[in-house]
């Protein structure tokens, strides 16, 4: 197997006098999908920020191979409402990109259409799958996902880390993102990071899912409703979204549309 | 026409064209609190360069800039909230100047001229100032245009893919000070802000690209320094107000008027 594209050694961070992230190493290898998962405050967002050289270590090592191209996918896009930006000119900064290949990246996450939409404008899912083409426009090696499916429904998740999968397949680029959902992004993951500031289990996921750490950490309850959400997804929809029911009776807690 | 209505005109149409595309990066990023502060803190800067007898143009520039490089220093300790700290540098710079031009002896420094600008006095080394600043900063900007768009749009963003981040916002502070500096003579430390946001503001709803916005916020300043020169050799108003008070009408009339919502 070639080089790792990163490698974490023993690295440590402490931000406002707290320890946020106490030697973690990891390595991220051609063409593997590496989710990170962990609860809130856990140091997730930090980490990939260490990764992405944002942030400089205490102590450890991060290191990238050189020129390595980064596709990054930040958490969440604000941009002031003053600013008059349409996705087309969103997608050329801070460089102009050639005009094919942008449309081609915009296609691979259905959102041709949003071309000369103001930025503003878009709903949650369609900036999320903005920032997924703008990423992958620069022909990543490493492709890096702080929470993409955020502010996404349920269904559009599940096309979100479909379409991940996908361009993995297509351009063999590694991916590491961080998720909050273990059983959705299992399929198409292939290690897990369990994090808590330090790295409690990693591995494939199955393996992780029965953890003794990983189950300690969420609780069997969180670790079982990490699996399957707040409300019991035990039914499908139809093109109308309605459900449609194999049952006499939709679940009474979830209602859709 | 009138030699000094002449140079008042150039003088103003020449801060208004740099003023329009530094005000739209104003307004973007919610600077204008930031602006505020810089130019009052240039009173600062009036007054310790008559006491070191430098060049009172540069001696703003300078002050500009080491208050920036300060505050951005300041806020990345969290001490206080931005907005607080904002205005403590900026009364306490301003008061700092006031105190300081009291200080110095036999010289009668016109203040009010400073402090709301004294258009219709432009000489023509006042000219060469604006016009030379002007093209400083129309250069920088056209050269640092999309890098510093990069920035106002996410600067994680940027930084991953190589934009200089820290180098391009030192560069858009040492931009404001300059035109800072240049726009003094026009509308007065109290009002720059306004010439900086007001018709960047009012181009927001006539424009759909960055670009354009920028563009448009030139030539709204253009005509309100018209319109406020001409109300103030009708009426005798003083100039620096009337260009203002020109410029408000403008954004109110972009506001009422029933434009294509872009």
């Amino acid at each position: 197997m070639s080089a790792p594209l990163v490698t974490l050694q023993g690295v440590n961070l402490r931000l406002g006098g707290r320890p946020v992230i106490q030697d973690v190493s990891l390595e991220l290898n051609p063409g593997r999908i590496t989710t990170l998962i962990g609860p809130n405050g856990s140091g997730k967002s930090t980490l990939i920020r260490l990764l992405l050289g944002l942030l400089q270590p205490d102590s450890g090592k991060v290191q990238r191979q050189p020129s390595l191209r980064i596709g990054y996918m930040p958490q969440k896009l604000h941009v002031d409402a003053t600013l008059p930006l349409t996705v087309r000119r969103f997608m050329q900064l801070p460089r102009r990109m050639d005009k094919t290949a942008l449309r081609e990246a915009l296609a691979m996450v259905n959102a041709d259409h949003l071309m000369e939409s103001p930025l503003q404008s878009l709903s949650g899912g369609e900036t999320q799958r903005v920032l997924l083409a703008r990423a992958l426009l620069r022909r990543p090696q490493l492709l890096v996902l702080d929470e993409p499916v955020q502010g996404v429904d349920i269904n559009g998740q599940i096309e979100l880390y479909r379409l991940i999968g996908e361009i993995r397949a297509r351009y063999g680029c590694a991916v590491f993102m961080v998720s909050h959902d273990l059983h959705l992004v299992m399929a198409s993951t292939d290690t897990v990071i369990c994090l808590n500031h330090h790295i409690c289990c990693s591995g494939h996921p199955e393996q992780v899912s029965h953890d003794p750490a990983f189950v300690e950490l969420f609780g069997l309850e969180g670790a079982r409703s990490l699996a399957l959400y707040s409300h019991q997804h035990n039914h499908d929809h139809d093109a109308h979204g309605n459900v449609i029911s194999d049952r006499p009776q939709a679940p009474a807690g979830c209602r859709h549309g | 026409m009138a030699d000094f209505l002449l140079r008042a005109l150039l003088g103003g149409i020449g801060v208004a064209l740099v003023a329009g595309p530094l005000g739209a990066f104003v307004v973007w990023r919610r600077m204008a609190y930031f602006g505020d502060t810089l130019a009052h803190s240039a009173l600062l800067g009036i007054s310790l360069g008559i006491l070191f007898d430098v060049n009172l143009n540069l001696a703003v520039v300078v002050c500009c800039v080491l208050l920036s490089v300060l505050l951005v220093a300041l806020q990345k300790k969290h001490l206080i909230a931005s907005d607080t700290l904002l205005g403590i540098m900026a009364h306490s710079s301003l008061s700092l100047g006031l105190v300081a031009i009291s200080f110095l002896p036999d010289l009668r420094i016109d203040l009010m001229s400073y402090l709301f600008g004294d258009l219709l006095a432009v000489s023509r080394d006042d000219l060469y100032w604006i016009y030379g600043g002007g093209a400083l900063v129309g250069a920088l900007l056209l050269k640092l245009w999309n890098p510093l768009l990069a920035i106002t749009v996410n600067e994680e963003l940027a930084q991953v893919e190589g934009v200089p981040v820290t180098l391009t916002r030192l560069a858009l502070m040492l931009l404001v000070g300059i035109v800072i500096a240049v726009a003094m003579k026009v509308v007065g430390v109290l009002l720059i802000t306004s010439l900086l946001i007001i018709p960047a503001a009012t181009a927001r709803r006539l424009a759909n690209s960055p670009e354009r916005m920028a563009a448009l916020a030139s030539l709204i300043g253009c005509i309100a320094v018209c319109l406020g020169l001409l109300a103030s050799y009708q009426w005798n108003t003083p100039a620096g107000p009337s260009v203002v008070v020109a410029a408000a009408f403008l954004f109110s009339l972009s506001q009422i008027l029933r434009l294509p919502h872009r």
